[in-house]
């Protein structure tokens, strides 16, 4: 049968395609472009605090940077892309069905994503917004720039990931192939359905908040302005009750892709399925009860204080059962050392050495020195940009073969991975330290002495923003030229190497006929 | 929802066809009335934020909120309540007859249950027109002086708020219903496949299920 | 140990009584968090060393011939054991980190109580006597200080890195927060939470004084205050008027270091964030609006109260208005003083910075509270404006803390 890629052609056969594997190639492309332009951003902030006072870029210019940098990041590239891309891709493969329950839906989805990410990157263009990504009221309400605007974007953005999230968990309860029940799922889908729950309660609370900043914004309804009455901390109850589970959105699904390269690349099933599986939904549940611990220094209750410190260990003791089964499930197996495997070990480190150091921020009388410092800045891209990022790239390269069919080049690939994780490791230690030594987020300028580390840490960014290039470059180079490979390059049990590289429109042949779980290794093929 | 194109092996279709990626008309209703639950659980959550939000403001500022709603149109509130209640019952005698086969029945209910949508948007509108005449308008355009300042700014601004969602809502329920009615009409939602009917008609139910708590708390509760 | 650790991790000064037991606290998690990345990133490595199955270069082998291995029952308790152990872990580190937390957030009874007021974007402290400073926060060493904190207009964060202490200050809610100084020192103040175009410049200092350097530091305050609220009056230097240095232009210096303005303009001609006040007067500036105005008094007078009116052409408008924060005899004496620069070169930075006019930038040299001070440095008597409740009266009782909101 043909593949997805050549069973149709023409602009339009992609842009009104319902086919889950073309939406997915739709979305690895918008979510990269918000990468970049993230990532872009992200550069301009660390070359401006390479001088103490003013490069080239004024206070304010710096301020709406910082703002689109994040807002882009969060909003447009880490919620949207594991889900949107590779969930897309390899959920209804994993559970051998033919496509999600609602393909019109998930084309929807997609288009409502480039509308609100039009809206936003219009804000941007049209006068900026320059209250960060996190819009705390009343500045964000009384800010002359386009917050209205972008709040708005960002609500419609959420939609998209509400109808996702609905997809996703309506596809898992009701698609599954004959015989394959709940605890043979690969633990990818499990991660994805816990990713969907969080995306379906969530959201809406978030789009709530925003929009009820965008309508103050517009017509100052003084909602959270404590002129007219209202409450700015309240905005910060209802913003993080979404934004913290959201952090889960962005790094659950990131787990997800670990289980499956460790497993795959360690030609083991893994130590603990159920302690994997069980401990998505737990940190699905538990990240619903902590939001409170970003607002420790918010005149918070010390009753609160105590009860969100303590709920928040729970989240680091879901995290750490699952680092540990990964790294049992190296142990006795087949290790083949290949580049997704390579930014699992940077994964490894960096995200147990963040996630500790989430430990220590959840401490409530060191929250205090560190709250909103750069330490926070640190440890939230240790997770988001050690964890996250790098398993979109191992992601990325895991499933090259099946998505395109072609192999990406391994030298190449294994200088891009060291840089980035190299790179990474240079830009946000230092401003482990910066956080230490006392300096706050979101500052323009700066005490003088602080300036050695900040140039370390743009020295680091180059390097990792040179790794992803290098990505961008040869991956898009072996679209065209790398070499054919076959159905499974990598020897896994997982269903979706069941499939032919790449799946034709409906993806198998024939139904799927479930003989074995997604890990039996000791089972030939 | 008719079949795109001829499906693979498994999909086997008998009165109609079931879309591609469903083996049956049967796994098809079930998973598009799981979704429609999904999605009405998502919009409560969306409603569940601004319930939180007045709770929290109506604790700061009792008396204010309490002057709000003896200030309230209830003549107005209660009609529309009693409107919207008979208009879940018509909507659920529509899905009944359609499940009878009885399309002109089933037409006849949508088209009560339309009728009852409208009146309650005019009410509404006839509603806001009174409290906008006297001043008592959302945010920093409030000039309604007879209340405790804080708190019924506040009050105006979520009442405001919180039933033009609910508004919102309703417009869009009236129009995926003018759109089922259609259908219906058409003989594309029919006794052997009406999901789409169904989840349209929670969606009506669950627009109703939310205005009554709004009622009480924007009109009951002194 | 102490020193050593606090220098690699780059911490700034333990100066409050709680900053050494944080930091103990912190050296024990810091520790605790290196040794296990690196253990199971080690562990990691270890097991893919151990368990090798070859380069790989001949690409996928075959299923694995091994038989299927279930886990047993030992490794269970293994596992229980090891997540039991580490949750006891985060338990001890709750436990001893929400101690101290109760211990900073609940200020003791003898505590001295300083009003603060955060706005755009400058600190604003009220003495329990009536006297206020802008910028800089007097405290006497050794007892225990409480800040009752609101803000004027968006949310702040009052930070002071070398006490490990910081709290939101909110608009419309009150805050508090304690601390206690051991020695007398100076030691920055940072805004924490992001606030606007200037929150980068939002700094200020924590001046810790002996005991009996407190007393007169505030008495200073007080003398140096300028009294004459009616808009006209010529200013009138408080009863205890001090010594003859005391011209208007001297009054203005201090007027204007204290309200904050030296935060961007400077007095030499250096450029920095607003215009120079070096020469300024009388002199033509180009506007942004493309006209051109002599700076005058009535020009300067109304830029201190509507800054983005009359924009001077490539600066940004960043300035906040003083309408109702400087009483019309203060912004005289600021005028007075800029009148006095007009014959500083507008273009070099060779003089030095008079003593009172220090630059932003957050200064941490040898104490010089104590000695007598070469310029009296006046504060301006702050009156909040109407329609703001900021403050209790000067002469009432403290008020007590609380944590819930102003009246209204």
């Amino acid at each position: 049968m043909t593949s997805y890629l050549d069973d149709n052609h023409g602009i339009l056969s992609w842009l009104a395609t319902r086919d889950h594997k073309r939406i997915a190639i739709l979305f690895l492309i918008a979510t990269a472009g918000a990468l970049l332009l993230g990532g872009a951003f992200a550069l301009v902030l660390r070359i401006e605090l390479l001088v103490p006072g003013k490069l080239f870029l004024s206070a304010m210019d710096y301020n709406r940077m910082f703002t689109h940098h994040g807002v882009v990041m969060v909003f447009l590239f880490m919620v949207p892309v594991i889900p949107s891309v590779f969930g897309n891709f390899f959920l209804p493969i994993m559970l051998g069905a033919p496509d999600l329950a609602f393909p019109r839906l998930n084309l929807a989805s997609f288009y409502v994503y480039v509308a609100g990410a039009i809206i936003v990157l219009a804000a941007m263009w049209f006068g900026g917004i320059d209250t960060g990504w996190t819009f705390y009221a009343p500045y964000s309400t009384t800010s002359p720039t386009a917050v209205g605007v972008a709040t708005f974007g960002v609500f419609v953005v959420g939609v998209s990931s509400i109808l996702t999230g609905v997809n996703f968990i309506a596809t898992v309860h009701t698609m599954r192939a004959r015989d394959l029940g709940w605890m043979r799922m690969p633990l990818f889908v499990w991660a994805i359905y816990a990713t969907a729950i969080i995306q379906v309660i969530a959201t809406p609370v978030l789009g709530m908040s925003l929009l009820l900043v965008a309508v103050d914004h517009a017509w100052s309804l003084g909602i959270f302005d404590p002129a007219m009455g209202g409450d700015p901390v309240l905005f910060q109850h209802l913003f993080w009750f979404y934004s913290h589970p959201a952090v889960y959105i962005m790094i659950l699904p990131a787990m997800g892709v670990v289980s499956e390269v460790v497993c795959t690349f360690s030609h083991n099933p893994p130590a603990s399925y159920r302690a994997i599986a069980v401990s998505s939904l737990g940190i699905a549940f538990v990240g619903f009860l902590t939001w409170g611990h970003h607002m420790f220094v918010a005149g918070m209750s010390t009753f609160d204080v105590g009860a969100f410190g303590f709920l928040s260990m729970f989240t680091a003791i879901f995290s750490a059962i699952k680092v540990f089964t990964w790294t049992a499930t190296l142990r006795h197996g087949a290790v083949w050392v290949t580049t997704p495997l390579l930014y699992f070990f940077g994964f490894m480190f960096l995200f147990v050495f963040g996630g500790m150091t989430g430990v220590a921020l959840a401490t409530s009388s060191l929250d205090i020195h560190w709250h909103d410092t750069y330490f926070v800045v640190a440890h939230f891209h240790f997770i988001m940009v050690g964890g996250t990022l790098t398993m979109y790239l191992a992601a990325l390269h895991y499933w090259f073969p099946k998505m395109f069919g072609r192999m990406y080049p391994r030298r190449w690939s294994i200088v891009a991975a060291t840089a980035v994780v190299l790179g990474f490791i240079f830009t946000f230690t230092p401003q482990f330290l910066l956080g230490n030594a006392g300096m706050p987020r979101r500052y323009w300028s700066y005490p003088a002495e602080y300036q050695w580390l900040q140039i370390l840490s743009t020295a680091g960014a180059s390097i990792l923003a040179m790794g992803l290039a290098l990505n961008f470059a040869y991956l898009v180079w072996a679209l065209f030229r790398g070499a054919r490979v076959e159905r499974n390059p990598w020897g896994s049990r997982s269903y979706e190497w069941l499939a032919p590289s790449p799946p034709p429109l409906h993806n198998f042949d024939e139904p799927l006929v479930i003989r074995r779980g997604p890990y039996d290794y000791h089972l030939p093929e | 929802m008719t079949a795109i194109e001829p499906g693979p092996a498994h999909a086997r279709a008998r009165v109609r066809e079931a879309d591609v990626q469903f083996e049956n008309l049967a796994k098809q209703a079930h998973a598009v009335r799981f979704g429609i639950w999904l999605f009405l659980a998502s919009e409560l959550l969306l409603f569940a934020g601004l319930f939180a939000l007045y709770t929290a403001y109506r604790t700061e500022y009792p008396a204010g909120f309490a002057a709000g709603i003896r200030h309230a149109e209830l003549a107005i509130g209660t009609v529309n309540t009693s409107l919207l209640v008979i208009s879940s019952y018509t909507a659920a005698s529509a899905l009944r007859a359609i499940r009878r086969d009885a399309r002109r029945a089933a037409l006849g209910w949508l088209g009560a249950t339309l009728a009852l949508g409208t009146v309650f948007l005019a009410l509404k509108g006839l509603e806001y027109s009174h409290h906008a005449a006297e001043g008592a308008l959302p945010g920093a355009y409030y000039a309604f002086r007879e209340l405790p300042e804080h708190g019924g700014q506040l009050f105006f601004t979520l009442y405001y708020f919180m039933t033009g969602l609910h508004v919102l809502h309703l417009v869009a329920a009236v129009l995926v219903l003018a759109w089922l009615t259609w259908r219906v009409s058409r003989r594309r939602t029919t006794a052997a496949y009406h999901a789409d009917l169904e989840a349209g008609v929670l969606y009506w139910h669950l627009v109703d299920c939310i205005w009554i708590f709004l009622y009480p708390m924007f009109y009951l509760l002194t | 140990m102490n020193d050593w650790l606090h220098r690699i991790l780059m911490l700034p000064p333990q100066a409050s009584t709680v900053a050494r037991h944080i930091d103990y606290l912190h050296y024990a998690i810091i520790l605790i968090t290196m040794c296990g990345a690196a253990g199971v990133g080690a562990l990691a490595l270890y097991y893919t060393w151990r368990y090798h199955a070859g380069t790989g270069r001949g690409g996928y082998r075959g299923p694995d011939p091994r038989p299927f291995r279930t886990t047993g029952g030992k490794s269970v308790f293994a596992e229980l054991g090891l997540f039991g152990g580490l949750f006891a872990l985060f338990v001890v580190f709750w436990i001893i980190g929400f101690a101290q937390y109760v211990r900073v957030a609940e200020p003791p009874p003898d505590a001295l109580t300083i009003y603060v007021v955060g706005k755009q974007w400058m600190w604003e402290f009220a003495y329990p006597d009536g006297s206020g400073s802008n910028g800089t926060l007097y405290v006497p060493a050794g007892r225990p200080i409480q800040l009752v904190m609101t803000s004027r207009d968006v949310i702040h964060s009052f930070y002071v890195p070398a006490f490990r202490n910081k709290r939101d200050v909110i608009p419309g809610r009150s805050t508090t927060m304690w601390f206690q100084v051991d020695e007398p020192g100076r030691h920055r103040i940072e805004c924490a939470e992001y606030c606007g175009a200037g929150h980068s410049t939002m700094r200020g200092e924590v001046v810790a004084l002996s005991v009996e350097g407190y007393a007169r530091r505030i008495a200073d305050l007080q003398r140096i205050r300028i009294a004459g609220p009616a808009p006209g009056n010529p200013p009138v230097v408080g009863e205890e008027s001090p010594s003859p240095l005391l011209s208007l232009a001297a009054v203005g210096q201090s007027v204007a270091a204290d309200a904050g303005c030296m935060r961007c303009h400077t007095v030499d001609g250096t450029p920095h964030i607003g215009p120079t006040w070096a020469g300024l007067y009388s002199a033509t500036i180009p506007l942004q609006s493309g006209a051109r105005v002599v700076a005058d008094a009535q020009y300067l007078t109304k830029s201190m109260m509507d800054p983005a009116a009359d924009l001077h052409l490539g600066f940004p408008g960043v300035m906040p208005s003083y309408q109702g924060l400087l009483t019309a005899p203060q912004i005289g004496a600021i005028v007075e003083y800029i009148r006095s620069l007009r014959d500083v070169s507008r273009h070099a930075g060779t003089q030095p910075l008079p003593a009172a006019v220090s630059p932003p930038a957050p200064i941490v040299t040898p104490l010089p509270g104590d000695a007598p001070r070469a310029l009296p440095a006046g504060d301006l008597q702050r009156r909040a404006p109407t329609g703001l409740p900021i403050y209790p009266p000067p002469s009432g009782p403290p008020t007590e803390p609380s944590h819930d909101q102003l009246p209204r």
